[in-house]
């Protein structure tokens, strides 16, 4: 009996040759236990030596390998072949982001993005050591943790289709950290991020499609965090507004 | 942070029909465009009410032009709108602003029951309160 | 500096969404049944019409807040929705189709509602 086989479409784009993305079919053995990040390596390693795309951990931490499935953003260290075979596969670079080579795509716009809301512990004064941890209780930390397990891998980005009509939008992974050091105890930088999140390129922009809490391969549900980022918002605003010569805290 | 040559990237292009690729995409158009059918019944209702005060002709011969196929077909379609409206609201509220009973999140879909029980509770004292006038 | 970057007090984005929000209630509480009783089952005979109700003054009060809060509702999400589907080089004179058709909405809602 013939070797089972799979057959993976996968997407290229070699500039300066090529100046638009093509497409090129791969047939390979077919293994039930390999995710498609194996197909791919497989192909990198015994087919076809220039095929380009990023990967690191193998195992759903480490962000690297999110690329768009038959159409769906998807870690390709957590698809199965067998959840496609015998099916074709279609293998693309995630999408709404500019293409470097093949699957990799330039996600420096978003390392600026990410920056902007400050994503990190703010403090107006930072206490000693000789003082003692920063203690939180049970309900403090459930404020923040669901929302602080994201590992930056963009499938939200890839998912929203807001993002891809305008991408100056914030967009979900940044916001979503915004709304995670809001929520902290420890934090007193929220009025720093404000700017950020009150524009019309922050928050504003979302008009809650969903689909990035759908995608999230950590269940962080940027969708949950950025719409409550505008009830924060619109509370602020109001006090802002009827207390302006009073506290805005 | 090393920037690639921009001159070298392939930018791709969101056509204006994304919407139509997904069906959650569908959707969420869907969802949205169910205002535009609400805000249209209520210029009809307001239509209404405009000829009442014009005075009891008027306003019976407005009320008559109601019972024509057309309009009820009209009621018809924006109240499917209008009821989707309602129960993707309940459930995008349950989002948004979670209901904790005893410092614990209740679940979304627990929530979004609870709103809907609301909401029919609501419609039933309206329609009882426009019986009883 | 902390506490130098207060919420951008020009933007009145919070102040749609909220009346969106609001709007968005109004609608999902109170439209469909009166569709069922004023657009169905008054013109399909089921129940008679009574329009002496809309004469109470509070039934005013109830009528205009019913009509104006989703017409802001209308307002925000047909304006985003428009620029999402490629029309976004046109938001300026789309905000003042919506937004500005919402505030005219309410006078006009008001005016009739006051002439009854």
């Amino acid at each position: 009996m013939p070797e089972p086989t799979i057959t993976l479409n996968v997407s290229r784009y070699r500039p300066p040759d090529e100046r638009v993305p093509t497409s090129q079919v791969y047939t390979i053995p077919y293994r039930p236990d390999w995710v498609v990040l194996d197909a791919l390596n497989y192909i990198k390693d015994q087919v076809d030596g220039s095929l380009s795309f990023r990967w690191s951990c193998r195992m759903g931490v480490c962000g690297s390998c999110g690329m768009m499935i038959n159409g769906e953003a998807k870690l390709t260290c957590s698809v199965f072949l067998r959840d496609y075979h015998p099916r074709e596969i279609l293998v693309e670079p995630l999408e709404n982001f500019p293409v470097i080579k093949d699957l990799v795509i330039d996600m420096s716009d978003f390392l600026d993005k990410l920056k902007i809301v400050k994503p990190w512990i703010i403090r107006e004064t930072e206490k000693p050591t000789s003082e003692g941890e920063y203690l939180q209780t049970p309900e403090e930390m459930d404020a923040y943790m669901g929302f602080s397990a994201c590992i930056n891998c963009l499938l939200c980005y890839a998912a929203c289709p807001i993002f891809g009509v305008e991408t100056d939008f914030i967009g979900p992974a940044a916001l979503a950290l915004g709304y995670r050091y809001n929520q902290d105890s420890r934090d007193e930088g929220s009025n720093m991020r404000w700017n950020v999140i009150n524009d019309h390129h922050g928050t504003w922009q979302c008009t809650f499609v969903g689909e990035c809490s759908v995608v999230c391969p950590k269940d962080v549900d940027p969708a949950a965090a950025i719409q409550r980022l505008k009830v924060d918002t619109a509370k602020h605003w109001i006090r802002s507004v009827l207390l302006p010569w009073g506290k805005r805290a | 942070m090393i920037r690639p040559d921009k001159s070298l990237l392939y930018y791709p292009r969101m056509p204006a029909t994304w919407w139509l690729r997904k069906w959650s995409y569908f959707l969420f158009i869907v969802r949205e465009f169910s205002s535009l059918f609400i805000a249209a019944y209520l210029v009809l209702f307001l239509v209404q009410l405009y000829q009442l005060g014009n005075g009891a002709a008027a306003y019976s011969t407005f009320t008559n032009s109601l019972k024509s196929p057309g309009w009820i077909v009209f009621h018809a379609v924006v109240l499917v709108f209008a009821v989707y409206h309602s129960v993707t609201w309940f459930y995008t509220t349950s989002i948004v602003i979670p209901l904790r009973i005893g410092g614990k999140e209740i679940p979304r879909a627990a929530f979004t029951a609870i709103n809907i029980a609301a909401w029919i509770a609501v419609s039933a004292v309206v329609f009882g309160l426009y019986l009883l006038q | 500096m902390m506490g130098e970057a207060l919420p951008n007090k020009k933007s009145i984005e919070p102040l749609w969404w909220g009346l969106f929000s609001a709007g968005g209630v109004v609608a999902a509480f109170l439209v469909p049944i009166h569709i069922v009783l004023l657009g169905l089952a008054v013109p399909l005979g089921w129940i008679s019409d009574a329009p002496d109700i809309f004469g109470h003054w509070f039934v005013k009060v109830y009528l205009f807040v019913f009509i104006a809060m989703p017409l802001y509702h209308w307002a925000h999400r047909f304006y985003f929705t428009l620029s999402d589907i490629g029309l976004k080089s046109f938001r300026k004179p789309i905000s003042f189709l919506t937004y500005g058709g919402a505030m005219m909405g309410t006078v006009i809602t008001a005016w009739i509602l006051l002439r009854l």
